[in-house]
């Protein structure tokens, strides 16, 4: 099967360009992987909202709203495991993060079922009314936060266990981020496995593409539609969960702040496609903490001028979902 | 008489503002071969999407095998024994000439003798198995979209336009399968504008003009009729293929 693979080459070609601008190998490494780790975190959040994007032209502006949803409830069940968080055995550690994880999964999952029955479905086919009325959905969402957690934020230290840094002579690796790593390689793993290997992932993959065509051939995409958009309001709460430890600190406005940092990435990638997604989220990842450490000044900006380049090179994003 | 396999009566169908369908009516026998003609913009096309549920007929009645599907959605209709082929294709162009047919196959994978009959007709199909289906030249992408209607038994099979940009070889062989398909288990409604290939293969037609079916009987007398053909169609049989 023939395949692109000139947008991955963006990747090595980016860390191999950044090298000699950064000069020390050390702080190269280091950047590189804390790169890849808030890339992969970004994937997490994102996949599911390039996929209901690309099965029902959905666009989705208020996807913030499980991912803070998602680091305020795994806030609260570290908090109150703070215990085990702050024990010295690592199987503590995890039985702490496991169940806040799943809590900050299963609520987001259960908000999106709710967010689409209600918010979304009305605007089906309706883009400016979804701009509208998700970015409403997300303003309330942000509000209740505050109303349930107060207005103030949830500062959380990472368990004993993910605090501190890898030393392999000069370089440092934070623990957390090579966490962040393998997680963010597990979800693309299983979603990629699940989108080429399975049926589902058959008929997500078709409805992407043509969804009308799908409903010919007998399957019921609206049902399918709403399976994607609870596993990724899911993603979106895992997502959130680690980016509030990644950050020690949560507060309401955490999902509108990533959603932008979402928002470049599924355009990057390409509307639709997660493994444009994948690729987009590592570009954006690497590029915030290169420019971050070589131009702090133009750091905000470095994501939208990299959206802007990948643009000029392919408008539809480096992968482009045929569609009908 | 026997109730026909599929029937309208009285179909209206909008897209937006615009009304398209005003009041179609006609018959689809079971086994056989329906041709659906006319002119272009007559609404041959919208009838089979109106049929399909793909847009919603605002007045009137569909009835397959006596139920009445007019407000079914389109996956329930599918579901009755009903496949759909698009004058665009519509296939996936994403996935493989294989996940195609396996994605159409709703039953389970697809039979191997079904396929083999299928690749002895369309032998592209074979070839580029694993290729994905974007990569296929228009012929071949046709042959895919026709294989996916018939990679299982269904009981009606509507066709947009099936001979589209084909080489005569591709129309033979797909003259063979429609053939063989009317003779055995699937009722055909087939829009054509190679009327060659319809005369060959139709046993009766319903001419469509401005929204309504202004004919219907068997193609045997239709295609004799050459001032019937010019007066519905613009020409004559013998002018086309």
């Amino acid at each position: 099967m023939k395949r692109d693979w000139l947008p991955l080459l963006l990747i090595p070609a980016l860390m191999i360009g950044a090298l000699p601008l950064i000069g020390s190998p050390a702080s190269w490494v280091t950047l590189t992987v804390a790169g890849l780790a808030m890339g992969l975190m970004i994937f997490i959040m994102a996949s599911g909202l390039t996929l209901t994007f690309g099965l029902m032209d959905v666009l989705n502006f208020g996807h913030g709203a499980f991912i803070a949803v998602g680091a305020f409830v795994a806030a609260s069940v570290m908090l109150a495991l703070a215990p085990w968080m702050t024990a010295d055995s690592i199987w503590l550690n995890l039985a702490a993060i496991g169940p806040a994880v799943l809590a900050a999964m299963v609520v987001s999952g259960v908000l999106g079922l709710a967010f689409e029955r209600v918010i979304v479905r009305p605007v089906y086919g309706q883009h400016l009314k979804q701009i509208l009325v998700t970015t409403g959905g997300l303003i309330v969402a942000e509000q209740l936060l505050k109303v349930i957690w107060g207005p103030d934020q949830i500062t959380l230290s990472r368990p004993t266990a993910l605090r501190g840094a890898f030393l392999f002579g000069d370089v440092a690796i934070e623990k957390y981020r090579v966490l962040a790593v393998a997680v963010g390689l597990v979800v693309f793993a299983a979603l990629a496995l699940t989108l080429n290997r399975t049926r589902i992932g058959l008929l997500i993959r078709a409805g992407v593409e043509n969804g009308e065509m799908v409903e010919a051939l007998g399957y019921r995409i609206r049902r399918l539609f709403v399976g994607v958009f609870v596993v990724g309001s899911a993603l979106a709460g895992l997502g959130g969960a680690m980016w509030g430890l990644y950050q020690e600190t949560v507060t309401a406005a955490i999902g509108a702040q990533v959603a932008v940092l979402v928002f470049i990435v599924i355009i990057i990638g390409g509307l639709g496609s997660v493994g444009g997604c994948f690729v987009g989220a590592l570009l954006v990842g690497l590029t915030a903490n290169y420019i971050g450490f070589l131009a702090p000044k133009v750091a905000l900006g470095s994501n939208i001028l990299l959206m802007a380049l990948v643009l000029l090179w392919r408008p539809q994003g480096l992968y482009p979902v045929a569609k009908r | 008489m026997a109730e026909p396999l599929l029937s309208l009566r009285g179909v209206q169908t909008h897209i937006g503002r615009y009304h398209i369908l005003h009041g179609v009516e006609f018959d689809v026998a079971e086994g056989g071969l329906t041709m659906l003609l006319g002119r272009n913009g007559a609404g041959k096309t919208t009838t089979l999407r109106t049929i399909m549920g793909m847009w919603r007929a605002a007045a009137g009645e569909i009835r397959f095998d006596g139920r009445d599907i007019t407000h079914l959605p389109t996956p329930d209709i599918a579901r009755l024994g009903i496949a759909y082929v698009p004058e665009s294709m519509a296939i996936f162009a994403d996935l493989t000439v294989q996940e195609n047919l396996v994605l159409a196959a709703r039953s389970g994978p697809p039979d191997q003798k079904r396929l083999d009959w299928i690749f002895a007709r369309f032998e592209a199909l074979k070839r580029f198995w694993t290729l994905p289906a974007g990569l296929l030249s228009g012929g071949q992408k046709q042959m895919l979209a026709v294989a996916r209607a018939i990679v299982e038994p269904r009981r009606l099979l509507l066709i947009d336009e099936p001979t589209k940009g084909l080489a005569p070889a591709i129309i033979a062989n797909m003259i063979d399968a429609f053939r063989e398909l009317k003779d055995g288990e699937s009722t055909l409604l087939v829009v054509e504008q190679n009327f060659a290939f319809a005369r060959q293969l139709g046993d009766s037609v319903a001419v469509m003009d401005d929204g309504r079916v202004a004919h219907q009987g068997g193609m045997a007398a239709f295609a004799a009729d050459s001032a019937l053909q010019q007066h519905l169609l613009g020409l004559g049989m013998g002018e086309h293929q």
